[in-house]
């Protein structure tokens, strides 16, 4: 594989992955799944559903038992991790599996300096990350002087600085409040008017809903749900979500209840009740 | 009998500002008391000063008391701490013992060391476990569970240890919905069950909206509501306070909001 290409995503392709943690739990199981460049994916799931499994596989932390993980239509397993790693910034769970380093400024330096990126392109790209999850000013705190929401937005920054074509967040909006929950929205929009690749691991309904153009539904290490917020939200489709121990969101819900179709936003369900008033 | 702060405030070590307080707040056997607020408004700092953490153990300078059914929490020893007022960590994987091989032994470690009778342990822990509908965990490996796993099994192991105060900080954090119902009824029926006071940190107000009986929303460090939790969750500060409010009474805001008379059959559709 050549030196990544910065400017373009590649497509990525799940063909029939399968992987098991060594203590026997199956966490993908034969996963088939394609996403284009550019698209927004939320990936939502019952807990232990392999969510995180699943984006684990896409910087070279894990490697399938079986199947394949293909970019751009090439198989990821020769490549190395480190050229995985410029192509897919994943940003962790739980952000004290991430971060390491003395203060802000090291954290978030450490992504796009391993990229080779010194001097004021490297100062740039910090600045505008930590600017991007409203850290500026804070070069120089030490990352665990920070409550947990402000080091999950940190462990975002440093993924943002090495300005990768696909963006991965799992679970990006646990523990932040409203404005959190409201800026990481903004900063998925942000990067895919810039034509990355934004997936997203969450439990979160309506951040799922009202952020991105698809959504994935997860269950037992498969694929069981996919399409459009409308389509997945859509009453016809709440049977397999309970399935996978999810609940479509209230205006989903209220949506179906007035017999007004899919409207599984607040501004969907509005426009939907103003139009049948009208 | 009651978990009571009076004029709370508490500084962490090295630091000139008030994290918390000053603050009042009383926590009742059988009641559930919820708090909400934006990050870094003084929530899990009120979790370690409510549960004596703070300052014992966390270090810092807290003025004020913090009594537990009339004793001075400062004057309690850790293990007489810990029966009566359980913690769960925002982080709960970082209160995993890390030292047994199956789920049942990792909530049956707490009980164990209050010296109860074997039969005892066995039955708190099965109670736990099927208080939060994870009995199916019992076998499994507790370091090798996916995030949400992990944080009811660490919830299933301060339940086992029935104290009288529960102080939980964000249970929720990583569980799916169906998750997030389950700890939700759990609490409910662990409150009713064993008669605990909890007091929970939650940035899912539906879920306050379904178990909690009065709340408090903090702002830096201090109470700027408080009250019966339906009448803090429908006040119209709770925004600028950076707390989203639930779907239902966020919902009908946006259709007035668009000049949409809430009608009967829309306010029954959000019910």
């Amino acid at each position: 594989m050549t030196a990544p290409d910065r400017t373009s995503a590649p497509a990525i392709e799940f063909d029939g992955v399968t992987f098991t943690y060594a203590g026997g739990t199956r966490a993908l199981d034969g996963l088939d799944l394609r996403i284009e460049p550019g698209e927004t994916v939320a990936i939502v799931g019952q807990n232990g559903s392999g969510k995180s499994t699943l984006v684990k596989h896409l910087n070279g932390l894990l490697r399938p038992d079986s199947g394949r993980v293909l970019l751009d239509g090439r198989d990821v397993r020769p490549v190395h991790a480190a050229r995985l790693a410029a192509l897919a910034g994943l940003a962790f769970q739980n952000p004290d599996r991430q971060l390491f380093a003395g203060n802000v400024r090291s954290e978030v330096e450490f992504g796009p300096r391993n990229l080779g990126v010194r001097g004021r392109d490297l100062d740039a790209r910090v600045g505008a990350a930590l600017e991007a999850v409203g850290l500026a000013g804070e070069l120089e705190t030490n990352a665990y002087d920070m409550g947990y929401s402000r080091r999950k937005l940190l462990a975002i920054a440093s993924v943002l600085a090495m300005r990768t074509p696909i963006l991965i967040l799992d679970e990006p909006t646990t523990g932040q409040d409203a404005r959190g929950v409201a800026l990481v929205g903004g900063l998925v929009e942000a990067a895919a008017a810039e034509g990355r690749t934004v997936i997203a691991v969450s439990h979160d309904m309506r951040f799922a809903a009202e952020r991105f153009g698809r959504v994935v539904v997860m269950r037992a290490g498969r694929v069981v749900v996919d399409g459009t917020p409308a389509e997945v939200f859509a009453e016809k489709r709440w049977p397999e979500l309970r399935a996978a121990n999810l609940e479509p969101p209230l205006p989903a819900v209220a949506g179906a209840r007035l017999g007004l179709g899919s409207t599984p936003t607040d501004a969907a369900l509005v426009a939907a009740v103003r139009a049948r008033n009208r | 009998m009651s978990l009571d702060l009076a004029a709370v405030r508490y500084r962490y070590a090295g630091s000139m500002s008030v994290a918390l307080g000053p603050l009042d707040l009383s926590l009742e056997p059988g009641q559930v008391v919820g708090v909400a607020g934006a990050n870094e408004s003084g929530k899990t700092t009120l979790c370690l000063a409510a549960s004596g953490m703070a300052p014992a153990v966390v270090g810092g300078h807290l003025d004020g008391a913090v009594e537990i059914d009339g004793v001075a929490a400062s004057t309690l020893r850790p293990h007489e701490l810990a029966q009566r007022c359980g913690l769960l960590f925002q982080r709960a994987a970082t209160q995993l013992t890390h030292t047994t091989a199956t789920v049942f032994e990792e909530v049956g470690f707490g009980p164990c060391n209050l010296s109860l009778a074997r039969d005892d342990v066995v039955a708190r822990v099965w109670w736990a476990l099927a208080a939060l509908g994870i009995e199916d965990l019992a076998p499994r490996d507790p370091t090798r569970l996916s995030g949400g796993q992990g944080q009811l099994v660490a919830l299933a192991a301060v339940l086992a240890l029935r104290p009288k105060y529960l102080i939980l900080d964000e249970p929720t954090s990583e569980l799916d919905p169906a998750g997030t119902g389950l700890v939700a009824d759990g609490l409910v029926r662990a409150a009713r069950e064993t008669g605990a006071g909890i007091l929970l940190v939650e940035h899912k107000t539906d879920v306050l909206a379904r178990i909690a009986d009065r709340m408090i929303v903090l702002d830096r460090g201090g109470v700027a509501l408080a009250g019966p939790a339906a009448a803090v969750l429908g006040d119209d500060r709770l925004v600028e306070l950076g707390v989203e409010p639930p779907a239902r009474v966020r919902l009908a805001r946006d259709l007035r909001a668009a000049g949409l008379d809430l009608t009967p059959d829309l306010a029954g559709a959000l019910e």
